[in-house]
């Protein structure tokens, strides 16, 4: 009875101290999971999740303070993928906070354009260049297409247009021989 | 001679169809009705339109510029006048357009003035912008510009040059043609090819079911007694005319994907290519025409010399197109690429115009589920598990499929040829690839979103704080002043001082908000409209009323209650 | 409309399970001659069930029927069963096994291509488990005449006992085993001298050698017809041989001789047809090396120790059970990244 205790006792005190010395030394830095979720999220930094940015919706979710489908512009594809990382249920798109839209930039009017910078402090990602009284521009391959910059516009100079497609970005598609019943 | 040769693992042996298209002699092409020349043929940057819509362009006059580090010159084919620089479509399975210049010739045909060069008196890199600026890209249908692979590596010289005669692909000979009739202008652009990269040896590797071919080469290569050059028959084998296949069939060695031959001691240039820089280094005649075949659905299979531009259809029109053609295909039967229509241009990767109909290329029969039968296996000239690639590019498990090797894939379509499930394996590779190249384009480009985002935070914040320190060392510096001049002179500040000796807290606050106050009130009287002086008399009147307006305005806000 | 190659081999599912078809043919000619034409029954009883389950299967799961049926998949499938059960198995017993074989083992797990296990050695296995005394009741070469086998196969008859033995390899066994115990009068025996019976031919047992001839001749054209390769059958032959010839060579009296075990039970149906089986094997040449010379030595083990009259279908699913792992550690190095 006694050396059974011992013993047991023993092997707690071992196992205990394996784990504890395992904590120590595989001991992982930083939050992964916020870092994994921020990599699927399309870093447009649009907001239209309700938070200040992509980080902090990565962050609340994976405080479990917001839902996987608040992102539009990831779309079905982003919110498949969280779910997958998560082992939540997918759940389509949440309507209040948008709709998936084809990606697209922000190009500005050059000829209506006065030169305010509001624009150029809405963006978030720092794709617009231009100075006070100095017109502005969108560097076209930074442009998140966030949408961010159309309201601030007090001359309404912005517009978004869809991206199209080049034989740079031409994709061949899934081969779709699908096998139909004879 | 007999030479060791060396075997690749795998290949096919479809029906070749050459000969056909071998009995008669290379043909000219009579001018078309227009040209349409995409300025981006080969790998690399687009090249810049040099020419205006309305424009008179001679023949060989450069209309797109080469732009980058890795681009080539395109020029107008014949003389004639522009028409347009605009979006046309190209030859690519996508059917999307690309900026093209449009030339309605004028029949004459009239050269522009040619410049020629000594390639043994120029230094090596004033020649490499040279053949960029005439346009020399690889014919063998990768167009990948040749200047940039006309530098020896490392060690300032080559072991090895190898020249692809091969022509593997079934249908096409406009090699073959080539070496049979131009043999020995094709050997001087070799030679000079030979010279630029310092190579030890040449061989040029054809096929043997090019007898006439290969016979020519020799004969011209005794002609020229040159030494260090031979013409290497190899054995019929598709895809033998694959560079990394061809540098292993002549000299044994196995270029790993990503990296580059000359590290090797070996580099590889097409007969066709050799045979434009002939022309270019000899005659200064940049590369506006090549040797294109026709074949397939067509009465007289044949091989034309036709002018970079030249709508296919009136390429085919030539041969006899049968009746129930209902596609073209730009290359071989086993690699080349369905065009989106009849109509789209020759360009400088156009090796041949395959004639299809449903009769030739009938649509393959349902796909099955793969039986893992490995014949795919066995036949990939690049040692790779197909079937294993296709399970992972079906269910689009990119990482696993990348970890057999996707990108060693030459797209050669033996797999595809040889499956007796009729599963379209490169098309599922074709798919993982491009998809794979979006995802990193896009992964590229929200890291540098993420990146620029929180820098931007980072710089708010940091202007935040900076903002706040110099107002905090402000506010310190006036507090003092305000503490100093209120020991001096008490009640200075206004008639409603405190008469206490010592300002308090509030007291100095309040100075301090009094002082700003005072500041920008002076600020106001200071700035002064600029630009007042000298003006016209209606702008003048604009002034006014701008200025009656303003002064209204803050009236007006009065009036409102609670403004 | 396809994209590139535009042209394509004459090649199907159809001609290669054809193609192992008529492989079969010698084996199944020397059956009949030996044993009589109640395996032809069999073949056709297994054939008619196999097509039967995969058709009902076919049609509940929405799949094109003309198309996978004649692909004639789920054939081969039946004449591997007919051709391992006992030529007198009861019908039912033939079509319980086929129709586990096609509907659990092959499209229950998704049909042509998918199945892990090889369906006739897995039904094999299944059906041996569940009615072990049908499954080893072998009549002797010539023994019974066609109409004994059909109310055999058909139920009629049904004391087999007196009529049946057990396998060569079986009968070797038992006998090795009471050889080898001092109170038995087969005591001292040699091998050779065990083998001297009624049952047993030149190598192996008698007719049944020839089968696996038959086996060996159909397998061989095989390879010539590029259907399968040489690794498999020789890998299996090979370690067959080698692991028998080992405790053989110790013990010659204890066990049977390397050609012994070459010539009976299913070692050439195995080696040429079944772990060949494109889908459940490996695939892989060091792969199949590796894949079937584990097979062997299973088979050796079960053969020897066991207590199933012939070990091949069991070594074949434990050897299925190891594909993934062995082909994801056998890829061989592709172009440009070998070692030489």
């Amino acid at each position: 009875m006694i050396t059974a205790l011992l013993v047991m006792t023993g092997i707690a005190l071992v196992l205990g101290a394996v784990l504890g010395f395992a904590s120590i030394k595989f001991k992982v830095e930083g939050d992964p999971l916020v870092e994994k979720i921020d990599a699927i999220l399309p870093q447009t930094q649009c907001g239209q999740c309700g938070f200040p940015g992509c980080r902090p919706y990565a962050t609340a979710i994976a405080d479990g303070e917001a839902e996987i489908n608040q992102c539009p512009p990831g779309g079905e594809e982003g919110i498949r993928k969280l779910a997958d990382l998560l082992g939540r249920e997918f759940k389509p798109l949440s309507e209040e906070h948008g709709v998936e839209k084809p990606k697209s930039v922000a190009v500005i009017d050059e000829a209506t354009c006065i030169g305010c910078t509001l624009c150029i402090q809405a963006c978030p990602v720092d794709a617009i260049v231009g100075a006070a009284k100095q017109l502005h521009t969108i560097v076209a391959a930074e442009c998140t297409g966030c949408e961010l910059c159309l309201a601030p516009c007090p001359v309404d100079c912005i517009t978004m247009e869809a991206i199209t497609e080049t034989v740079d970005t031409w994709k061949w598609r899934y081969p779709v021989v699908e096998i139909k019943a004879a | 001679m007999l030479r060791k040769l060396f075997k690749f693992h795998g290949g096919v042996k479809p029906q070749t169809n050459k000969t056909q298209s071998t009995t008669a002699a290379i043909a000219a092409v009579p001018l078309p009705d227009r040209l349409v020349i995409p300025l981006h043929q080969a790998v690399g940057g687009h090249p810049r339109p040099l020419v205006q819509p309305g424009e008179h362009v001679l023949k060989g006059q450069r209309i797109g510029g080469a732009d980058g580090n890795l681009s080539s010159a395109v020029h107008a084919s014949t003389s004639g006048i522009v028409r347009d620089v605009a979006q046309a479509v190209m030859p690519h399975t996508s059917g999307l357009t690309t900026l093209s210049v449009i030339i309605e010739p004028d029949g004459e045909d009239r050269w522009c003035e040619l410049e020629k060069v000594n390639y043994r008196s120029t230094p090596p890199d004033e020649l490499r912008d040279f053949l960029r600026d005439a346009g020399v890209v690889g014919l063998g249908g990768a167009v990948f510009p040749s200047y940039a692979k006309l530098k020896p590596g490392k060690e300032g010289k080559l072991k090895t040059l190898v020249i692809n005669g091969a022509e593997c692909e079934p249908f096409i000979t406009c090699d073959d043609m080539l070496m049979r009739e131009r043999a020995s202008d094709m050997l001087k652009g070799i030679v000079a090819m030979r010279y630029m990269l310092q190579a030890e040896e040449v061989l040029i590797g054809i096929e043997d079911n090019k007898p006439e071919a290969v016979a020519s080469v020799q004969a011209a290569i005794r002609a020229s007694g040159e030494t260090g050059i031979e013409a290497v028959a190899i054995p019929t084998r598709y895809p033998a005319g694959g560079a990394k296949q061809l540098i292993r069939v002549l000299t044994g060695i196995e270029v790993p994907h990503g990296r580059r031959s000359t590290d090797f001691g070996v580099q590889c240039f097409n007969v066709g290519t050799a045979f434009s820089i002939f022309e270019a280094l000899e005659h200064g005649r940049p590369l506006i025409s090549r040797l294109v075949t026709v074949a397939g659905n067509v009465t007289a299979p044949r091989n034309y010399d036709v002018l970079i531009g030249t709508p296919m259809d009136h390429l085919v029109r030539l041969a006899g197109p049968r009746p129930d053609t209902d596609r073209y295909i730009m290359g071989g039967p086993m690699m080349g690429v369905r065009m989106p229509g009849f109509d789209v241009p020759v360009v400088k990767a156009t090796n041949c115009v395959l004639v299809g109909s449903p009769a030739l290329f009938p649509a393959p029969p349902p796909e099955m589920p793969c039986i893992r039968c490995g014949e795919c296996a066995k036949a990939c000239p690049a040692d790779l598990a197909p079937f294993e690639m296709y399970w992972f590019s079906r269910s689009k498990n990119f990482g696993k499929a990348q970890e057999y090797h996707l990108f060693d894939c030459i797209e050669c379509g033996c797999c595809s040829f040889v499956c007796p499930s009729h599963i379209p394996l490169v098309d599922y590779f074709r798919f993982s690839k491009s998809e794979i190249w979006s995802r990193e384009r896009e992964k590229e480009s929200s890291d540098g979103a993420r990146d620029r985002f929180e820098f931007k935070n980072f710089r708010q914040e940091r202007e935040k704080q900076e903002k706040a320190e110099k107002l905090a060392a402000k506010a310190a510096a006036t507090r003092e002043k305000v503490a100093t001049e209120g020991a001096a002179t008490p009640a200075a500040a206004d008639g409603e001082a405190a008469p206490k000796p010592k300002p308090s807290a509030t007291d100095a606050k309040r100075a301090l908000i009094e002082a700003a106050m005072e500041k920008a009130r002076q600020q106001k009287a200071q700035v002064a409209p600029k630009n007042t002086d000298h003006l016209a008399p209606d702008v003048e009147a604009d002034i006014a009323a701008i200025d009656a307006r303003r002064n209204a305005a803050p009236a007006r806000a009065a009036d409102t209650p609670d403004a | 409309m396809n994209n590139s190659p535009f042209v394509r081999k004459a090649a199907s599912v159809q001609s290669v399970m054809l193609q192992v078809l008529l492989a079969l043919v010698p084996a199944i000619a020397a059956y009949v001659w030996f044993f009589g034409a109640g395996i032809l029954v069999q073949l056709a009883i297994a054939s008619a069930a196999a097509l039967a389950g995969e058709a009902a299967m076919l049609a509940i799961r929405g799949k094109p029927k003309a198309l996978f049926l004649t692909d004639l998949s789920a054939v081969v499938t039946a004449w591997l069963i007919a051709l391992t059960f006992p030529p007198i198995a009861p019908w039912w017993l033939t079509v319980t096994g086929t129709l586990l074989a096609v509907v659990v083992v092959k499209q229950l797990y998704g049909g042509l291509g998918q199945n892990p296990f090889n369906p006739a050695m897995a039904a094999f296995c299944l059906m041996i488990v569940a009615y072990p005394a049908l499954m080893s009741q072998w009549p002797a070469a010539g023994q019974l005449d066609f109409k004994t086998q059909l109310d055999l196969i058909f139920g009629g008859l049904r004391q087999v006992d007196a009529i049946t033995g057990a396998t060569p390899l079986d009968a070797l066994r038992t006998a090795l085993r009471s050889a080898a115990s001092p109170d038995s009068q087969l005591h001292g025996l040699r091998t050779n001298q065990l083998m001297d019976g009624p049952a047993f031919g030149l190598l192996g047992g008698k007719g049944s050698e020839w089968i696996a001839l038959g086996y060996l001749v159909g397998g061989l054209w095989l390879i010539r017809q590029r259907i399968i390769t040489w690794h498999i059958p020789a890998a299996f032959c090979g370690a067959l041989f080698a692991s028998a010839l080992l405790l053989w060579g110790m013990r010659p009296d204890a066990f049977a001789s390397p050609l012994f075990h070459l010539a009976s039970g299913g070692a050439m149906l195995g080696a040429f047809f079944i772990l060949t089986d494109p889908v459940s094997g490996a695939t892989t040449p060091r792969g199949k090396l590796l894949f079937a010379a584990g097979a062997a030595i299973f088979t050796y083990v079960i053969r020897s120790f066991g207590a199933f009259p012939d070990g091949v279908a069991f070594a074949t699913l434990l050897m299925n059970i190891l594909v993934p792992l062995i082909d994801m550690k056998t890829q061989a190095p592709v172009f440009g990244h070998k070692k030489d």
